[in-house]
C-alpha cells in the first residue's frame, strides 16, 4: 500500500508497479491487431502464418491495379463528404436551439439526436431500411448519405454545443449593442468562435463515415463503400491486399488525428471527441 | 485587538527567552521547481498552542510551504521536526497534522456528518466513539442541524464551519489553514476571523494559517511569518511587525508608511528638506515613518522641543471613515502620508510634526521579482 | 436575447430532419411489428401481436437473446478491468505522458471496426498468426480450434473494440475529480487504498456506468462480429434479426425482435442516466 503514495503532482509521480504493468498489457492489447494487420500486408505468403516471409510490396501493387476497390473508395469519400455536409447543416443549428431556445419536445429531441451514437446500428440502419422502403426510394449511395448524416448529427450537435457552452454570451450581446443585427452576430462573432468545434466535428464525422458499415449494411445499393467492399472480398477469402488498404486508409487517419489534435491544442481545447463522450455518457445532463 | 501575553515572546531567532514547548520545526526547508526557486531555506518553528500566520503575497511561496508540512509537497532540501520524529518523510496521511482547504475539499457524495467523521472511520475507531465525537465537533461548530446534508446543500460559511470539524474531531497536534476566509465575503469574513481565534483558544491546538490579507493577520495571529518570493523577511508578533518593521518590504506590506531615503553623516539623518539626529553610522539609510505618527499642527504654534517641523501643501485626501489620510507635498521630491482625524481643506497649506523616535530605521529590501 | 425568428430559424429545420429520418424510423419500426408476412411474402398491414407471440414462444429467440446478453455482460466486465486501471493510471500516475497515452487509447478507435475485427481473424484462424507461432515455438502440436468461431473470439474481438469506449469516460470522470479531495483524505488519515474506495472510486461511478453501457448495449447489438468470428455457437441475437430482414423475409418478426432491443437498450440507457445522476455532486 505504501507504494500508491500519490506523493506531489508536479514531481514525476510513481504508482505501484502493477498499474504501469496493466497500461503496458491492455496497450499491447489495443495495438496487437494493428500491428499484425501492417505487418501482413508486406508478408509475401498471405495472411497469417508465422513467422511473416518474403517481406514484398506485391499485395500494394495489387491494390493499386485493383479497380472495384479505388470505385469503392471513391464512393466512401463522397458519402463521408456529403454525410458531413449533412451532418453539420441539421447538428449546428441544433446546437444553437439546444443550447438558447425553448421548444415543446426538447428533451426528446435531445435524446432523438443522441440516440444513434449509442444505439447497436442494426436498429438504425433497419429503421431507415423500412423508412425508405415505404417511401419507395431505391437504395443507393444517396440513402446511405442520409443515413450517415442523420446519424452523425449527434456529432456535430454536442461538439459544437460544447462549444456555445465555452462562448461567452457577452461577446454576441456587444455585437447587438453595437449595431449588428442576428445575421450579422452569427457570421462575425458566433460562427467564428465555433470555427475549431466546427472543424472538429468535420473531421470526425468524416471518418467515422469512411468506416461506418452497420447502418450502410442494410442501405446498400448498387455501389459498395469501402468498409462493404472490404466485408464483401472477406466473405469470398481473405488476401493481404485487405491488410494493404487497411493500412493506408489507418495513416490517413493517423493525419487526420494529429491534424485535429494540433488545431485542440492550440486552442488549449479539450481531448479530442471528449465533448461526443460526455454527452453521450450522460454526464452532461 | 487582542494578544496572548506570549505573544510578545521572541521570535524564534530568540532562543534563549523562556518560550513555550516548541510543536513543529522546519529546518532550512527548499522547494525548487525544476529551475524555479519557489522557496529558499525556511527555518520556522511553532509553539504549542501557538496561532502563527504565514504572510505573503501570491507567488510568495506560502501555501507550498503549508503543502510541505502537510505532506503533499516533498521539500528539495531541509527537514520538517515534530518532537523527535521526522515529518517530512512521512506521507500525508501518518502525521498528526490536518489541513482546511482553500476551498474547503469536502467530499461531494458524503453527507456532513460522514465527512466529518471521514478521519475517524478510516483510523477505524469504534462506532460509538465516532458518533460522539461527530457530535461534539458538529456541536462545537454549531452545524448539527445539518448533520445528515450533502455539502452542496449548504452555503459557503456552512462548508467552512464542516471543514473545520473535519479537520479539529482528529485532534491534531497541529492545524494547517490554506487561506480558509479567502472565499467569504466580508462580513462572514470578519466573523469568522473572531470565531477561528476563539476557537483556536478553546481547543489549544496549534494553527498555522496561509492568508495574504494583512489585516486578517494581524487580528488573528500570535506571530506572524512575513514571506516574500520564497523568503522570510521577518517573524514577529503583529505589533513588533508593525511598529519595528524590519525591512522596506515588511513596512510596505504591513499598513501604511512612508520610506524615507535619508543620508546620515555625523549623527544626522537628512532626506530633502528634514534632517532629524539619529545614532546611525555614517551611510545611506532607509527610515519607515507610520502616517499615524505624523501630526498636523496648527501653524505659528511653537516646536515641541526634539520633534520635527516641516510645512507643506495637501494635494489629494482619501477618506478613510473615522480617520484620513492625506498626501502632503512637502518639497519637490517628498510627499508624506498623513494620517488625521479630522478633514483638512484640499490644498491647504498645513504644517507637519513628528517625533524622531517615530522613524524607524529598516532594511533596504533585496531586489527581487 | 434571442428574437423569436432566430430562435425559429435555428429549432425548425433540425427538428422537421429529426422528426423524418429519425424519430418516424422508430415509429415504423413500431408498426411493422405488428403487421405480418403473408404466404406469398407480402407484408400485410393487419394490426395483430402474433409477433411478439412467436418470441415468447419460440425458444431459439429467448436462448439467443440470452446469449447475447452474456457475451455482452462478458465484455463490458473485461472492458471494465481494461479500461478502469488503465483511466487510472493515466488519470493519476502518467504526469507529463499523460496526452501521449491519451492519444495511444483513442488511435486505435481510427482504425475501422471492420479491420480490426478481420485482424484479429487472421490471429486467432487455424492456420492463423497465434496458432503458427505456437507451433513454431512447438509449444502445441496441432492448431488450437476453440480460438476461432466460438463464442470465445467474439467476446475477445469486442472486448478490444470496446475497452476505448469504456475508457474514455472512466478517464473523463477520474479527470473531474479534485485533486484535493484526495489530498483532503491523505490529509484525514487515509491510506492510499482507503482513499481509492472511499473517494476515488464512488466518485467516478457515474463515468462507471457511462463506460458499461456503452460496452453493453453496443456490443448486444453487434452482428458483424458474429458474421466473422462467432461461428455457429457465436450467433448473437442481431444476427437474427439480419435474416430475418434477408432471407427468411419476415419483416414484421424482424422489427417486433428490432423494437424489443430498442426497448431494452433504453430502459438500459434509462437506468444507468438515473444512475449516473445519482452519483453525481458537481
Amino acid at each position: 500500500m505504501e507504494l500508491l503514495v500519490s506523493g506531489n503532482r508536479r514531481e514525476a509521480t510513481k504508482g505501484p508497479r502493477w498499474l504501469l504493468a496493466h497500461a503496458v498489457a491492455v496497450f499491447a492489447f489495443l495495438y496487437l491487431p494493428i500491428a499484425v494487420l501492417i505487418l501482413y500486408s508486406f508478408n509475401g505468403e498471405g495472411v497469417g502464418g508465422f513467422p511473416p516471409r518474403h517481406l514484398t510490396f506485391d499485395w500494394y501493387r495489387v491494390l493499386f491495379s485493383d479497380g472495384p476497390i479505388w470505385d469503392s473508395v471513391w464512393n466512401s469519400l463522397h458519402v463521408a463528404f456529403a454525410a458531413m455536409v449533412i451532418s453539420l447543416a441539421i447538428g449546428v443549428p441544433a446546437a444553437l436551439a439546444l443550447d438558447r431556445a425553448q421548444f415543446p419536445g426538447k428533451a426528446l429531441f435531445r435524446r432523438l439526436v443522441l440516440l444513434p451514437l449509442i444505439l447497436p446500428g442494426v436498429i438504425t440502419g433497419l429503421s431507415l431500411l423500412m423508412l425508405f422502403n415505404a417511401a419507395a426510394i431505391k437504395l443507393s449511395l444517396l440513402t446511405i448519405v442520409l443515413g450517415h448524416g442523420t446519424a452523425l448529427i449527434s456529432v456535430a450537435t454536442t461538439e459544437v454545443f460544447a462549444g456555445l457552452q465555452k462562448l461567452d454570451r457577452a461577446q454576441e450581446e456587444a455585437s447587438l449593442d453595437l449595431g449588428a443585427n442576428y445575421w450579422q452576430t452569427f457570421w462575425r462573432v458566433t460562427m467564428p468562435n465555433l470555427k475549431l468545434s466546427i472543424i472538429g466535428a468535420a473531421l470526425l464525422i468524416f471518418t467515422l463515415s469512411m468506416d461506418e458499415i452497420a447502418v450502410s449494411f442494410f442501405l446498400i445499393g448498387r455501389d459498395n463503400t469501402l468498409p462493404l467492399e472490404i466485408w464483401g472480398r472477406l466473405r469470398r477469402g481473405i488476401t493481404p491486399e485487405i491488410n494493404a488498404v487497411s493500412t493506408i486508409i489507418f495513416v490517413f487517419s493517423l493525419v487526420a488525428i494529429v491534424v485535429w489534435y494540433r488545431l485542440r491544442m492550440r486552442d488549449g481545447g479539450t481531448e479530442a471527441g471528449m465533448e461526443v463522450v460526455e454527452a453521450v455518457g450522460g454526464t452532461a445532463s | 485587538m487582542v494578544f496572548l501575553p506570549y505573544s510578545t515572546a521572541a521570535s524564534v531567532l530568540d532562543t534563549n527567552a523562556a518560550t513555550p514547548k516548541t510543536l513543529l520545526s522546519i529546518h532550512n526547508v527548499a522547494k525548487h521547481f525544476g529551475k524555479n526557486i519557489v522557496l529558499r531555506n525556511i527555518s520556522l518553528d511553532i509553539a504549542e498552542g501557538e496561532f502563527l500566520t504565514i504572510l505573503g503575497e501570491s507567488g510568495s511561496g506560502k501555501t507550498t510551504l503549508l503543502r510541505i508540512v502537510a505532506g503533499f509537497e516533498s521539500a528539495t532540501a531541509g527537514e520538517v521536526w515534530m518532537g523527535d520524529e521526522r515529518l517530512d518523510q512521512r506521507p500525508p496521511y501518518r502525521r498528526r497534522v490536518n489541513t482546511v482547504f482553500q476551498h474547503y475539499a469536502l467530499f461531494p457524495h458524503l453527507t456532513v456528518e460522514e465527512n466529518v467523521g471521514y478521519g475517524l472511520r478510516v483510523a477505524k475507531r469504534p462506532d460509538a466513539e465516532i458518533k460522539t465525537r461527530v457530535e461534539d465537533a458538529l456541536a462545537k461548530v454549531k452545524m448539527t442541524a445539518y448533520a445528515k446534508v450533502k455539502p452542496s446543500k449548504i452555503s459557503g460559511g456552512q462548508q467552512q464551519r464542516i471543514a473545520l470539524a473535519r479537520a479539529l474531531v482528529n485532534r491534531p497536534k497541529l492545524l494547517l489553514l490554506d487561506e480558509p476566509l479567502s472565499a467569504l465575503d466580508a462580513n462572514l469574513r470578519r466573523q469568522m476571523q473572531l470565531e477561528l481565534k476563539s476557537l483556536q483558544r478553546e481547543v489549544a491546538i496549534s494553527f498555522l494559517f496561509v492568508t495574504h490579507d494583512q489585516e486578517e493577520a494581524m487580528v488573528m495571529s500570535d506571530r506572524i511569518a512575513l514571506l516574500r518570493s520564497g523568503e522570510l523577511e521577518q517573524v514577529a508578533a503583529p505589533r513588533e511587525i508593525y511598529s519595528r518593521p524590519a525591512t522596506a518590504y515588511v513596512a510596505q506590506f504591513i499598513g501604511h508608511t512612508n520610506l524615507l531615503e535619508t543620508e546620515v553623516r555625523g549623527g544626522i539623518a537628512r532626506c530633502s528638506s528634514l534632517s532629524w539626529p539619529v545614532q546611525l553610522a555614517d551611510g545611506p539609510a532607509l527610515f519607515s515613518l507610520r502616517p499615524e505618527n505624523i501630526a498636523v499642527v496648527p501653524p505659528a504654534t511653537l516646536v515641541v522641543s526634539g520633534r520635527v517641523r516641516l510645512p507643506g501643501r495637501v494635494v489629494n485626501q482619501a477618506f478613510h471613515g473615522a480617520t484620513e489620510l492625506i498626501r502632503v507635498q512637502c518639497a519637490e521630491e517628498l510627499v508624506l502620508i498623513v494620517r488625521t482625524p479630522s478633514s483638512v481643506a484640499g490644498h491647504a497649506e498645513v504644517e507637519l510634526e513628528f517625533s524622531p523616535a517615530d522613524a524607524v530605521p529598516v532594511r533596504k529590501s533585496a531586489e527581487r521579482n | 436575447m434571442f428574437s423569436r425568428a432566430y430562435k425559429t430559424a435555428v429549432t425548425l429545420p433540425p427538428l422537421v430532419w429529426v422528426a423524418a429520418f429519425l424519430l418516424s424510423p422508430y415509429l415504423l419500426m413500431l408498426c411493422y411489428s405488428f403487421w405480418s408476412v403473408s404466404a406469398v411474402q407480402v407484408i400485410v398491414h393487419h394490426w395483430s401481436l402474433d409477433n411478439y407471440r412467436e418470441l415468447l414462444r419460440v425458444g431459439v429467440y429467448w436462448q439467443t437473446l440470452f446469449r447475447s446478453m452474456w457475451i455482452a455482460a462478458r465484455v463490458t466486465i473485461f472492458s471494465l478491468l481494461l479500461g478502469y486501471p488503465l483511466a487510472y493510471f493515466l488519470s493519476f500516475h502518467a504526469g507529463k505522458r499523460k496526452d501521449l497515452f491519451y492519444q495511444l487509447v483513442i488511435i486505435p478507435l481510427w482504425v475501422s471496426y471492420l479491420v480490426r475485427a478481420y485482424a484479429w481473424k487472421t490471429i486467432l484462424g487455424s492456420d492463423g498468426v497465434l496458432n503458427t507461432l505456437l507451433q513454431y515455438v512447438h509449444l502445441t502440436q496441432h492448431p488450437l480450434e476453440f480460438l476461432l468461431y466460438s463464442p470465445f473470439a467474439v467476446v475477445l474481438t469486442l472486448t478490444h473494440i470496446y475497452t476505448p469506449f469504456t475508457f474514455l469516460p472512466i478517464y473523463a470522470a477520474l479527470e473531474h475529480i479534485p485533486r484535493n479531495l484526495v489530498e483532503a483524505s491523505h490529509d484525514l488519515g487515509a491510506t492510499p487504498g482507503q482513499t481509492f474506495w472511499k473517494i476515488v472510486f464512488p466518485l467516478s461511478i457515474p463515468g462507471v456506468l457511462a463506460g458499461a453501457t456503452f460496452a453493453f448495449v453496443l456490443s448486444l447489438g453487434d452482428f458483424l462480429a458474429p458474421l466473422l468470428l462467432g461461428g455457429p455457437s457465436g450467433i448473437m441475437i442481431s444476427n437474427i434479426v439480419v435474416s430475418l430482414f434477408g432471407a427468411a423475409y419476415n419483416w414484421p418478426l424482424g422489427a417486433a425482435i428490432s423494437f424489443c432491443m430498442l426497448l431494452l437498450v433504453g430502459s438500459l440507457i434509462f437506468l444507468s442516466e438515473r444512475l449516473e445522476r445519482k452519483w453525481s455532486f458537481s
